[in-house]
């Protein structure tokens, strides 16, 4: 469909490529199946909570909450573990998406009914879902041995030789591909962002494809908020403190357009990847881990500045009409 | 008989300050084409908005196949099958052609997901009967003409099977042979039985495609009837709701000093070898077809784009412009087309609209004195006959007319040497027209030099000292306005060859 | 003909006399939400009317203050910055770093100012020059600047600021009055001035309404974008002085987060997070119920991060409450 975003994301797969061809000089064992495995497992959450965040994003709206949203979910998740140890884990697996979703209902109310700017909304919850997290734990951890194996094993079963942390993103990212090229609620998704006054004539209730938007972002928050805590095996109200704007990072890289309605599920996939391998190649290249954060903001600038190139609009060509006439 | 498929009657809508729309009816016929005629600002847009669900009129009822029917919402008037085609708003640069026709609507498989295969060959189809075969189904709607993207409206409204399709002025960018293409569809639709709403102020499309005609003026219904047994002067005449004659002023043009002169004006892309030269108390109009690349020398004259080439000399000063504040302090104002989003700020006081390009005379080191920028406001206000409750009203809620005044003022209050009017009366009332027009020959009358580009002939022939006709980002001719029939000045515009007078 | 009002032939200036106008207006809410939360805090703490605890409650939010006012000018302008508290970070280890070198109390002073304004230029011409979108451009530089900060620090901090820089983030000018104090009043008049009384601050709101209308009037919009973001830098880079002379160290976590809460205060004053409106009164007055608040219910020992809870909900809530009463009144209608 988007030629131009194919050039893109391809432009973006080859520099990840690059990367592991340049890296794997300096560091052979790099590009071992293993350890790529392994980069993508650390990667999973970066990258399921990209893919909510690029629907957001893809709307022209934001949101900031996302990470307080893994937080709080996750506390209460690990709450109810730690007190009812007898609820089975997998009801709290399918719960957790539930969770996340109501909280990003929240945001997604006062986007659609109040009209109020969602990076306002979402600033106001981010503190709201921080201090509850906080509130609801009377502000303590909850550490590994408070928690039931299950619940710390089930992210780290391996299944075809994936940790099931893996095959949680890699089927998030199916679920989001089908969402939004195959339902009309994706394409909906798309239009309101490309030019939202001709998706009223079309029949598109703007508002309320916003707040379906914010449901999904909520939904892979929540869904994070356990496999966050799983995997870090602890919940606190510092879970994922800071990482909205690490998660906004990666749809920028991935080429995702801040207006809205330019991105792909491939997008953000490949810029969490992106993020994911810089961060892993860093210690083993013998550079300090402390490089990491600036090497990321200088790949953000450069994205934008090369995305913002390739959607410059050509405008109309007057002169050339003349000669074709 | 045959019985109207839709119709409104005692339709009334008010915005706050202005009333759009007052008791107006209009009856739409199956297999006939309507056309919607009146001048910018008579109500058409509001019409259209009421008929597609986005706007609720505050009285009256519309009956679709006699049956009473609330259009609530965009997607309620899509269900009962009205579509618009619109000027340029109703499409997706960013998606497929395909998608644009089917979206909303789109084939599903079983799963209930998208039936993408399915969608893309429905698009083709459709667009081959429509002998529109031409357009890839997978192709970017961006890539495509504005001809093209017409036609992909149509599908559109084809593919949704709609029994009411609007085509709000669907010609208003396209050229001779692409209008004769879309009036074979028009035909089609037609011939399908739809009822089909045309909107246009182009005489000669109307009296080509329509059978039959409703008049609005300033918001009113002011008559209907069956084009073939009305002339064309009698609709004029229902349009602007007195003689045409008298609109203009008369004035006996005393030419000065040359004040403006334009070299070999030319940029990569949009014009080419531009010259000129513009004489105190002078009108020179510009003249030629949307997009024959007009807006875009007088946009260079203002500093906003940069010519490749040729030099632009005020008082026999050369000039280098590089942005709009250069060109305001060498004496030259620019009043935009696009009023509401180039000219007025629409949430700012019109006190403050007035003076924005005054500040530094207003003001005294960088500081604000506001009783000078009321009383610089009132100057050139009053003048113009400006009608507004209060200088710190919001510029927005004057109606068209009165927001091209405040823009007026502005410029004069920078005491320029050089105006250029930009399609100075599209979309304000009659009255402030004749105002503006008359404020016109009075800044002329002063000594200041004037360019007005319009695209309204009578409004060129009727202004102008000189003429000059535009074609594709090239002038094609300067004319001295005397004697000058409308007939050669159109077949210069639009290229056609010239008959032996 | 239009239905605008009736005709004048004498047009008056107004309609509405400015002191109505003032009444009505949002910092007069924020106004009266702050005599209420001072009120409440004095009752629930017999502490809180002390002078020394009003004074040191300032030091909760003088320096997020000084911040906000400029960024209250940028967002009025259309745009925003995040990067405001990395380059506290990265202006805070530039001073660190030239500590090392032996640099003065004045040196590191003008390093640390320095390094702001050279950060906010740098935000601006990304943003004015190359025509991208300042929310992205910020959270790129956001992190630049923080990353630099980490690469020369490490885990490591610089301490052993010298006595006499001291007191810029510690020193009082007067009895309980500190020296962050006085400057953040003084600097409040001065972006009250540049707002409200000067072509500068008129062209700001003009640019936030309508950056094409501007332009078109001759506003040089990219040059003023431009200064925006300086000034937004240079305040950042006088905040960093402050919170490092006030903590005696700088390590590369200085200032956390504090970008959210800057334009949090900037919001709850009042400031159109899509532009073209707000005053600096009511972002003052925000900074102070942001302050107010945090110290009341410290004095009641109510942890920081339950006390944001309180300042988001405010947040949602003072911005929801006008539309909802809009909507009710004319439901009633």
């Amino acid at each position: 469909m988007n030629r131009l975003l194919k050039v893109r994301e391809t432009w973006l797969g080859l520099a990840i490529l690059a990367l592991l061809v340049a890296i794997t000089f300096r560091a052979p064992g790099f590009s071992t199946p293993e350890n790529l495995a392994s980069i993508f497992n650390d990667t999973s959450i970066l990258l399921i909570l990209a893919l909510g965040q690029m629907v957001v994003i893809l709307t022209r709206s934001i949101d900031l909450s996302i990470a307080a949203n893994v937080a709080l979910s996750g506390m209460v998740l690990a709450l109810i573990n730690s007190t009812w140890p007898d609820v089975p884990v997998p009801l709290l697996i399918a719960a957790a998406p539930l969770l996340g979703l109501a909280f990003g209902a929240i945001n997604g109310f006062l986007v659609w009914k109040l009209d109020i700017p969602s990076i306002v909304v979402t600033l106001g919850t981010l503190t709201i879902y921080r201090g509850l997290t906080f509130l609801i734990a009377g502000g303590q951890w909850v550490n590994a041995d408070e928690m039931t194996p299950d619940f710390i094993a089930i992210t780290r079963l391996n299944l075809l030789g994936l940790p099931l942390l893996s095959w949680f993103a890699i089927a998030t990212a199916i679920a989001f591909w089908v969402v939004m090229t195959r339902t009309p609620w994706g394409r909906a998704i798309y239009a309101i962002g490309v030019n939202p006054t001709a998706s009223v004539y079309a029949g598109i209730d703007v508002g309320r494809t916003k707040f379906l938007a914010f449901c999904m972002s909520g939904f892979v928050a929540g869904l994070c908020g356990y496999l966050w805590v799983s995997k870090f095996v602890i919940a606190s109200s510092e879970t994922a403190i800071g990482y909205e704007l690490q998660v906004i990072a990666a749809c920028v890289i991935g080429g995702v357009s801040i207006a809205g309605g330019i991105g792909t599920v491939g997008s953000a996939v490949l810029g969490a990847i992106f993020l994911g391998i810089i961060g892993r190649a860093l210690p083993v290249i013998g550079v300090s881990p402390f490089w990491q954060l600036a090497i990321s903001g200088a790949a953000i600038i450069l994205a934008v500045v090369l995305n913002a190139r390739s959607e410059r609009k050509t405008g109309r060509i007057i002169l050339k009409q003349a000669e074709g006439a | 008989m045959t019985q109207p498929k839709l119709t409104l009657s005692g339709i009334s809508k008010s915005f706050p300050g202005v009333r759009a729309l007052h008791e107006v009816s209009l009856e739409l016929y199956p297999g006939q084409v309507t056309a919607l005629i009146g001048e910018n600002g008579a109500g058409k847009s509001t019409l259209v908005k009421t008929l597609t669900g986005i706007y609720q009129p505050d009285a009256g009822t519309i009956t679709l196949d006699g049956k009473p029917v609330s259009l609530s919402s965009a997607h309620k008037a899509f269900e009962l099958g009205i579509t618009a085609i619109h000027q340029e708003t109703v499409l997706f640069d960013d998606l497929s052609v395909a998608e644009n026709i089917y979206l909303g609507h789109a084939p599903r498989t079983r799963l209930a997901t998208i039936d993408w295969p399915k969608m893309r060959s429905d698009a083709r189809r459709l667009l081959k009967d429509m002998g529109a075969g031409h357009i890839d189904a997978e192709a970017r709607l961006r890539d495509l003409s504005i001809a093209n993207k017409h036609l992909v409206a149509v599908a559109r409204a084809m593919s949704i099977d709609a029994e009411i399709v609007i085509m709000d002025e669907p010609t208003a960018s396209l050229s001779h042979k692409e209008i004769e293409d879309l009036f074979v569809l028009v035909d089609l639709l037609k011939q399908d039985g739809k009822a089909v709403l045309f909107i246009s102020h182009k005489f000669d499309e109307i009296y080509r495609i329509a059978d039959r005609f409703t008049v609005f003026r300033d918001g009113e219904m002011v008559g209907k009837g069956l084009i073939r047994e009305t002339s064309q002067s009698d609709i004029i005449k229902l349009m602007v709701g007195r003689n045409v004659d008298h609109i203009f002023p008369a004035r006996t043009p005393s030419i000065g000093a040359p004040v403006l002169e334009v070299k070999d004006l030319s940029h990569p892309t949009e014009f080419d070898s531009i010259g000129f030269t513009l004489h105190a108390g002078e009108i020179l109009g510009f003249y030629g077809l949307v997009g024959a690349g007009r807006s875009e020398i007088m946009q260079a004259l203002f500093g906003l784009t940069k010519p490749s080439r040729g030099t632009i000399a005020l008082d026999g000063k050369a000039l280098s412009l590089g942005s709009p504040a250069d060109a305001i302090e060498a004496g030259i104002v620019y009043v935009p087309e696009e009023r509401g989003k180039q000219g007025v700020v629409v949430d700012l006081p019109i006190f403050q609209n007035v003076a924005l390009p005054s500040l530094k005379k207003t003001g005294r080191n960088g500081f604000l004195r506001l009783a000078e920028e009321f009383a610089l406001t009132r100057q050139y206000t009053e003048r113009l006959d400006l009608r507004a409750a209060s200088l710190s009203q919001n510029a927005g809620t004057l109606s068209g007319g009165n927001q091209q005044k405040v823009v007026i003022a502005k410029w004069l209050a920078t005491k320029p040497r050089v105006i250029i009017l930009d399609e100075p009366t599209k979309g304000i009332d009659i009255g402030s027209k004749a105002a503006v027009h008359a404020f016109m020959a009075e800044l002329v009358a002063e000594g200041l030099a004037v360019i007005m580009v319009s695209s309204e002939l009578p409004e060129v022939m009727g202004m102008s000292d000189r003429i000059v006709v535009m074609r594709a980002g090239r002038m094609v001719e300067m004319l001295d306005n005397n004697n000058l029939t409308a007939d050669r000045v159109v077949r210069l515009a639009i290229g056609a060859e010239e008959v032996a007078a | 003909m239009s239905n605008d009002a009736p005709t004048h032939r004498n047009i008056p200036d107004r309609l509405d006399s400015p002191l109505r106008a003032a009444i009505l207006s949002w910092p007069a809410l924020l106004l009266v939400v702050a005599v209420i939360i001072f009120t409440v805090n004095s009752f629930a703490s017999p502490y809180f009317l002390s002078p020394w605890s009003l004074s040191d409650a300032t030091f909760n939010f003088t320096e997020k203050a000084i911040i906000a006012l400029a960024m209250a000018l940028l967002i009025i302008s259309g745009e925003i910055d995040l990067s405001v508290a990395a380059i506290i970070a990265l202006a805070s280890t530039a001073m660190g770093l030239a500590l090392q070198y032996g640099a003065d109390t004045p040196a590191l002073v003008a390093i640390g100012i320095g390094t702001g304004l050279l950060c906010g230029a740098f935000n601006g011409a990304l943003v004015t020059r190359l025509g991208l979108p300042s929310i992205v451009v910020t959270i790129g530089t956001m992190s630049l600047f923080r990353g630099l900060s980490y690469i020369v620090l490490g885990d490591q901090a610089f301490k052993g600021y010298p006595a006499s820089f001291a007191f810029f983030g510690q020193g009082y000018v007067w009895w309980v009055v500190s020296f962050e104090f006085v400057l953040f009043l003084g600097l409040a008049v001065i972006y009250y001035v540049l707002l409200h009384r000067t072509s500068f601050g008129r062209r700001v709101y003009v640019i936030g309404n309508n950056a094409t209308a501007a332009q078109f009037s001759g506003v040089r919009v990219e040059r003023i974008k431009f200064l925006l973001f300086c000034l937004t830098g240079l305040m950042s880079g006088i905040a960093a002085v402050l919170l490092t002379s006030r903590l005696g160290s700088t390590r590369p976590s200085i200032a956390q987060g504090w970008e959210l809460e800057v334009i949090t205060m900037v919001v709850l004053g009042g400031v159109s997070i899509l532009g073209g409106s707000g005053s600096i009164a009511g972002v003052v007055i925000a900074a102070f119920i942001m302050g107010l608040v945090t110290f009341g219910m410290g004095l009641l020992n109510v942890p920081g991060i339950v006390q944001s809870i309180f300042i988001g909900l405010l947040l949602i809530l003072v911005i929801a409450l006008p539309i909802v009463l809009g909507r009710l009144r004319r439901l009633r209608k």
